[in-house]
């Protein structure tokens, strides 16, 4: 059993760990709050382009843009959202494991895969597995500005409308709520249309000036803003599972304080037991 | 009563507005364009530039848009802006300054300075100012 000095520095060391964990739960937590805000916000748009976007594969236009043909896939894309920090328990392992099965399940049928990546974890992942990385995007911060997402994006979709991939996905943590973040895989291009719109009736829209520079530049903007709204969704979930993860942490922390504490006093005891006996021994002998 | 139709103006950041219009002015890439209830579906593309909604009880209200989308359906109004804000919102000294600036950036166009960048710039604060001076002129 360890002496009561080693149990005593090995209590306080806990200590600290647990007083720094307890801490960055407090962080994330007032962290996330300010995330789910920011979330909130920007949804609007995000739903709103979408619905414009599936009216618009429903729509029999007379143009038809590549980002609307379905074409047979010979290389898929993957934007990949992950987190820039770790400590957040397993929530860039449950979303790169989904990636990688969707992933492997193409490869089987012979397609490879790209990559782009935003986030630092993601990077660090796919140079591990080996993965074709074409565009990179690190350090976002707290508040990535939609500025910091439109380079990479614009390498995957030049990548499309050169026909060197023929299916873009946008993997991230959807966040349902403070327990619950969702690995999502969402396919952005080819579109793909509503199953079954509301209304059930069909109608083209007048284009101005025409069809062509109109729906380029916004399905380039769609793209944008699903990919942004990733983003900005996989921050509150960073958050989220980093506050759970410290939470656990600290109570883990507080356990094994509890039973060395234990231990100790059970030392202690020990000790005094012993010199007592010694002291009764040494009268009787006298 | 008046003909209305719902409409939504949202920006990438925020929802902007939310109700029943009776018609909506703004500035298309084609030019300026009125919408009222039973407008054709439509799609264009905006200009930088003020919005203006009349609603039904005769209020009106003025909004800057920086670029952006329209969408109109056969019950709904969509704008999807990059950047939107109201119009009383907004700062005519900035937006003077902004445009003082950009045209300075303009004249002394240099290989280094971005032509277009500067271009789109000048184009947004005057749009403001636009919109502040529409603003202006419903108040008095």
């Amino acid at each position: 059993m360890a002496s009561g000095k080693e149990i005593r520095t090995q209590i306080s060391s806990i200590q600290n760990t647990q007083k720094i964990t307890n801490a960055m739960e407090m962080v994330a937590a007032s962290k996330m709050r300010k995330a789910q805000e920011r979330m909130e916000l920007t949804r609007p748009y995000a739903n709103k382009i979408r619905d414009v976007i599936g009216y618009l594969a429903e729509a029999d236009s007379d143009y038809r843009h590549p980002f609307m043909e379905a074409r047979e896939a010979n290389r898929v894309g993957y934007i990949v959202v992950s987190t820039d920090r770790g400590l957040c328990g397993g929530l860039n392992n449950n979303l790169f494991k989904t990636m990688l099965q969707d992933s492997r399940g193409w490869n089987d049928k012979g397609v490879p895969s790209d990559f782009c990546t935003l986030g630092q974890k993601a990077s660090v992942f796919l140079n591990v597995v080996g993965g074709n990385i074409v565009a990179s995007e690190t350090q976002l911060g707290d508040r990535p500005s939609a500025e910091q997402v439109i380079g990479s994006v614009k390498v995957m979709l030049d990548a499309y409308r050169d026909g060197s991939i023929d299916r873009l996905y946008v993997v991230y943590n959807r966040f349902v709520n403070t327990m619950t973040q969702t690995p999502t895989i969402e396919q952005l291009l080819p579109l793909q249309a509503e199953a079954e719109p509301e209304g059930k009736y069909r109608w083209d829209y007048l284009y101005e000036p025409d069809p062509r520079t109109l729906l380029d530049g916004l399905l380039t903007r769609y793209v944008e803003s699903q990919v942004y709204q990733g983003v900005v969704e996989n921050i509150a979930c960073e958050q989220a599972a980093r506050m759970i993860a410290m939470k656990s942490a600290t109570d883990n922390a507080g356990e094994i304080i509890d039973d060395l504490k234990t231990e100790y006093n059970k030392a202690r005891q020990a000790n005094i037991t012993q010199e007592i006996s010694e002291i009764v021994s040494g009268a009787a002998a006298v | 009563m008046a003909n209305t139709v719902q409409c939504d103006i949202v920006s990438a950041q925020e929802s902007i507005f939310s109700g029943e219009v009776e018609m909506l002015t703004a500035t298309a890439s084609n030019g300026e364009l009125g919408v009222m209830a039973g407008h054709t579906p439509m799609l264009t593309g905006l200009a930088p530039g003020p919005v203006n909604i009349r609603m039904a009880d005769g209020k009106e209200e003025v909004f800057f848009v920086s670029g952006g989308y329209l969408e109109v359906q056969p019950k709904k109004i969509s704008i999807l802006a990059d950047t939107a804000e109201r119009a009383h919102d907004m700062d005519e000294a900035a937006a003077e300054r902004a445009r003082q600036e950009a045209e300075r950036e303009l004249a002394n166009r240099s290989s280094e300075v971005d032509y277009s960048h500067a271009a789109a710039r000048l184009a947004e604060a005057a749009a403001q100012l636009r919109t502040l001076e529409k603003l202006r002129r419903k108040k008095r």
